[in-house]
């Protein structure tokens, strides 16, 4: 079976083309191959000066996410054969500054990432003496699905509020925010429910829901949003009832 | 303003929206096919007069209008927002938006009270 497929793939190199521009590749096709191979078999086989990032070829570690005919993929996880007969448009993440070919620049996303302290925060540590802080496996899934987050940016690619609005710290900090909040071990809820409800936080998402739909782990950034929503609205409406309450 | 009234007007948004998904159905079901069609009695405007007299349903009938007006206008606000791409003009839109719902809901309120 000598069949083709043909790629048609965004390139940019600043030095070359001012301008990205679609440059396309015919590759074999094969039942079993995903996007990713076909990449790989341009860089091997057809052109080495195309750029893109990979790692584990098995949904994990999140970097190969792509523009698959227009829309978020892990490009590890996207046949070949859902394509047919092609040709097959590959893209950089829609959304954030192209370094080169289907290379983007994720430092907005680490910096955002950052501000909502995606990590256990304790007011005071308890001694190393005492041992660890256990979990029974109800407390572990009130959060584990917002742990299966990989960072791999497909939801800020699929999420219009972030093309729109630069400020918005977007679903996936958002969700893991949630991820820390619901964790049994952590005491920085509150802190990170006043970072969150500043301009650009939790009330920038108007529930379009594509971050969901997009997401490959099923973590439900969209749903997080909205218990988290739910969750500051509580919030808003006990201190206006109780404001003599802790602060 | 932001973190000010933002959570009251989204808890406004989202109730509404409950409220028009759970109950909206079924009076439109039953105003706008099952009574036409004849599937069911109306019931006699007498009826309803007598039932309108009840705190009960003033409340329930205040709640059905008013927390939708509020789910309009917090959608529309944004819909105005990112579909339009007008947010320059943010305080025209909020005062339009949550205004007309406020007036709604004063009138709602003026029209179900005054029904003795």
């Amino acid at each position: 079976m000598a069949e083709t497929i043909t790629l048609s793939v965004a390139r940019y190199r600043p030095e070359i083309e001012p301008e990205p521009a679609f440059q396309d590749y015919r590759v074999p096709y094969r039942k079993d191959w995903v996007v990713l191979d076909a990449l790989n078999y341009i860089k091997d086989n057809l052109d080495g000066s195309l750029s893109f990032r990979w790692s584990c070829r098995m949904g994990v570690c999140g970097s190969c996410g792509m523009m698959v005919n227009g829309t978020p993929k892990l490009t590890c996880a996207a046949f070949l054969s859902d394509y047919l007969p092609g040709p097959i448009r590959v893209e950089p993440l829609q959304y954030f500054p192209v370094v080169r070919d289907l290379v983007v620049d994720i430092s907005d996303f680490l910096r955002k990432l950052h501000k909502v302290k995606p990590w256990i925060e304790r007011e005071e540590e308890k001694p190393l003496a005492e041992g660890e802080y256990r979990q029974t496996p109800e407390q572990l899934d009130r959060y584990k699905q917002f742990s299966m987050c990989i960072n791999c940016l497909l939801c800020y690619a699929a999420c219009p509020i972030y093309g729109l609005e630069g400020s918005f710290v977007g679903p996936a900090a958002i969700a893991l925010a949630q991820r820390y909040n619901l964790d049994s071990r952590d005491q920085g809820s509150r802190d990170r429910m006043e970072t969150l409800s500043e301009q650009g936080g939790m009330w920038e998402c108007t529930f379009v829901g594509e971050c969901t739909k997009v997401c490959p782990k099923k973590v439900d950034p969209a749903g997080a949003i909205q218990q988290y929503k739910v969750a500051t609205a509580t919030q808003w409406f006990k201190s206006l009832l109780m404001p003599w309450g802790s602060k | 303003m932001r973190k000010g009234i933002t959570p009251l007007l989204w808890a406004l948004f989202s109730a509404g929206g409950t409220v028009a998904a759970l109950f909206y159905p079924i009076h439109l079901f039953l105003t706008g096919v099952a009574f036409p069609l004849g599937w069911v009695n109306p019931p006699r405007h007498e009826t309803v007069l007598h039932w309108l007299r009840q705190p009960l349903f003033k409340i329930y009938f205040f709640v059905l209008i008013s927390l939708p007006l509020f789910h309009w206008a917090h959608r529309f606000r944004y819909t105005l927002y990112d579909g339009l791409q007008i947010k320059h003009l943010t305080v025209l839109i909020v005062v339009l938006c949550y205004g007309s719902a406020l007036l709604g809901t004063c009138l709602a309120a003026y029209t179900l009270w005054s029904i003795h």
